[in-house]
Formats: C-alpha cells, structure tokens, sequence
C-alpha cells in the first residue's frame, strides 16, 4: 500500500467523511481525537463507523485516530471501528513500549472476541510528547502490529515548550530521531502536517524536507495540500528512468558474470539496487514513467 | 431499549440531519422533515424505523430534520439519539 498523503478529516462532520474518497489523498485518517470535542465523541464513533460500514470509498484507504489510552473512549472506539477493517489505528500520545502494547493487546482480544482476523488493523503509533521521542526505536519494535510511526508536532512542541515555527528547526532532532528508529525497526515513517493551510510555498518546503530526511509519506489536514505531498512523495521521471538503467545495468553484470558493476561511475551495490526497486515499484503502481521492464 | 428521557443528536449543517427523540406513549411516532422527503420520504422513514428496531425501541416520539443527509448518516444520527435517550449516561 502506497500512502505519500495521509488526509486528517474530522470524525463527527458528514460533509467531509462522505466525500473522503474524492479527496485526492492515498489514505484518509477519521479523527475521534482531537477534532471531536468531549460531548460528541460518541456522535463521532457511530458516524465514522457507518462511513466505513456503509460507504463505498474506492482506492482510499482508511485509517481511524482513536483516543489515546488515558481516556474513557479507546475501547469503545476499538470495539466499534475494529470490525469495519481499518487499514490502522492511529495511537495519540503514544510515549512508550507499553502504551502501544496496551492497545497492541486490546486489538488482539476484541479480534478474538468478535471472530475477526488477527492482525488485519495494524497500529500507528502519534510520537507527540518528549518521552515518545525518546523511546521512538522501543515503540517502533514493540510488536509485530506496528506499522508505522508518526510525528505530531503540534504538540510535542508544546511538550518541549517551544514555538512550533514554519521552518521547523525545533523539530529536526526529533524527525531525524523516528526516521532512524522507524527505519532500523523496518517500519513506515510519517510525517506531521504543515499547518499553514494558506502557504503555498511553504508546504512545497515542508513536504521536500520530509521527503530528503526519508519520510515515507506526510500527513495533511487540508485537502489543499494533498496534491503537493503527492507530488513530492512520487518519483521523478529521471529516477524513474535511471532506477531502470540499474536494473538493466544488473541484470547484464549478471550474464556478463561479473560482480560488481558501475552506471555514470558509480559503483551499483545492493542498497542502490532496493531504492531502484522501490522507485520502480511505486512508479508502477502510479502508472508513471516507462513500463517496458 | 427504553427511551427515558428528552435527547438529540446531529446537527442543521449540510449532509447533516438533527434527530430529537423523546418518551412515547405505547408506540413510534416519526415526524420527518426533509426537502427530498417527496422522493425518498419513505426511504428514510424505513430507516428511522429499521433502527428503532434494531435497538429494540418500541416506544418513542422522534423528529428528523434531514439536511440533505446520505442514508448512514441519518441512521447514524437516530442512534447516536437511542442512545443518549436511554437514560443511564
């Protein structure tokens, strides 16, 4: 599964839940947390759970923000949108090893308890707070169910008690920080939304810097900038075509029996060899690019 | 499930519908409004009633102010008012 944008829509408001696969983004994430005030939470669970009982939303896949583990709505949030097949659950205020297991383990019983497949809904962890930073490699390998992590920036400066600016310098630790530990893990990494709605030219910025940090996608929470984070998360048509001179490259050392070889000088190794395939992969599943290989 | 008190759910905005749902007397009274409610009034009377049912309600006066809301939504909204109408929350 592809998801270079992940849209957040709020839980409780039809008009945008009916219309999420219309939205241009590879995921949409219908939130019960923060988007959903106290006396509605309720309202919202029901009304996402016939959105994804009821609707059809094509390609788009679905992913929930539940309530975070401290609160009296995380069950009853897992227990009514775990049936319908979310693709993940996304865990606010995810600060250790634990706080994923508690909802890792909860998952598995109401699986159990409901008949359902195991494993089907993985888990995401919101790395928000200073602790979830810190422990972001723990939290990222703490089980199997674990998909992805995600960086919530918002209010993890608030945790840091610092200003959350557009240039985002006071982030940069702990993006390099979940890239790391996602990757090491073997996990997907996502990155925050840029939460200027109206600056054009800084979710350009934004979304490049996540993408060269290695960000496997980034989240958006307005439909105006899901068509920049795709196009920043797709390859470019030169990596397309050189990612298959690589493989080309490889494949005639091969016949040549050879066991290294170089394309423009440089030697082509095994880790130049997976990002050729990624690149070749997504190009595919996007219909970009050339397909005759 | 008895409805025990006064409750509502949804809202007046657009795609929306507002459900209020109070006590009845012996049985289910629907008062519906709606601007497609020559077209599909009885669509979304089936519905009302097909989650009555589903919640056991067998007593209860409800009104529905339908603001060009698709089917699960309404269905959404009358349960979200079940539910706060039963009276032990």
């Amino acid at each position: 599964m592809m998801r270079r944008s992940m849209l957040f829509l709020p839980g409780n408001n039809p008009n945008m839940l009916i219309n999420a696969s219309c939205l241009g983004a590879d995921a949409v994430i219908f939130d019960l947390e923060d988007a959903v005030s106290p006396a509605e939470k309720d309202a919202a669970r029901i009304l996402v759970r016939n959105t994804m009982r009821y609707m059809d939303l094509g390609g788009c896949e679905v992913i929930v923000r539940i309530n975070s583990v401290d609160t009296p709505y995380w069950k009853m949030d897992i227990d009514a949108l775990l049936p319908h097949k979310p693709a993940l659950i996304l865990l606010p205020k995810t600060a250790s090893k634990e706080d994923a297991l508690i909802a890792d383990n909860y998952m598995s019983e109401v699986e159990e308890r409901l008949g359902l497949e195991t494993g089907v809904t993985g888990l995401m962890p919101l790395i928000e707070t200073a602790a979830g930073v810190e422990n972001a490699y723990a939290i990222a390998s703490a089980s199997p169910r674990v998909k992805a992590l995600f960086l919530g920036a918002e209010d993890l400066t608030a945790d840091l008690q610092c200003k959350r600016t557009k240039e985002g310098r006071e982030i940069e630790y702990a993006r390099c920080r979940l890239v790391v530990a996602a990757r090491a893990a073997g996990i997907d990494v996502y990155d925050t939304p840029f939460t200027d709605v109206n600056d054009d030219e800084g979710i350009w910025e934004d979304a490049r810097l996540a993408k060269n940090l290695g960000f496997t996608g980034k989240a958006s929470i307005s439909p105006r900038h899901v068509e920049v984070i795709n196009s920043v998360f797709s390859p470019t048509v030169s990596e397309i075509d050189y990612a298959y001179e690589v493989m080309e490259a490889i494949r005639r050392a091969k016949e040549q029996g050879k066991g290294a070889i170089a394309l423009y000088g440089k030697m082509i190794d095994a880790p130049i060899v997976a990002r050729a395939e990624r690149t070749i992969s997504m190009a595919q599943a996007l219909g970009i690019g050339r397909g005759d290989n | 499930m008895e409805i025990l008190k006064n409750a509502f759910a949804g809202t007046m905005e657009s795609s929306d519908a507002y459900v209020e749902i109070m006590p009845g007397d012996g049985n289910i009274e629907i008062q519906l409004e709606s601007v497609v409610k020559e077209q599909f009034g009885k669509e979304i009377e089936e519905a009302i009633k097909d989650v009555l049912e589903e919640n056991e309600v067998k007593s209860a006066n409800i009104r529905v102010v339908d603001r060009g809301a698709l089917e699960c939504v309404i269905r959404a909204r009358v349960e979200t008012a079940i539910l706060r109408g039963k009276g032990n929350e």
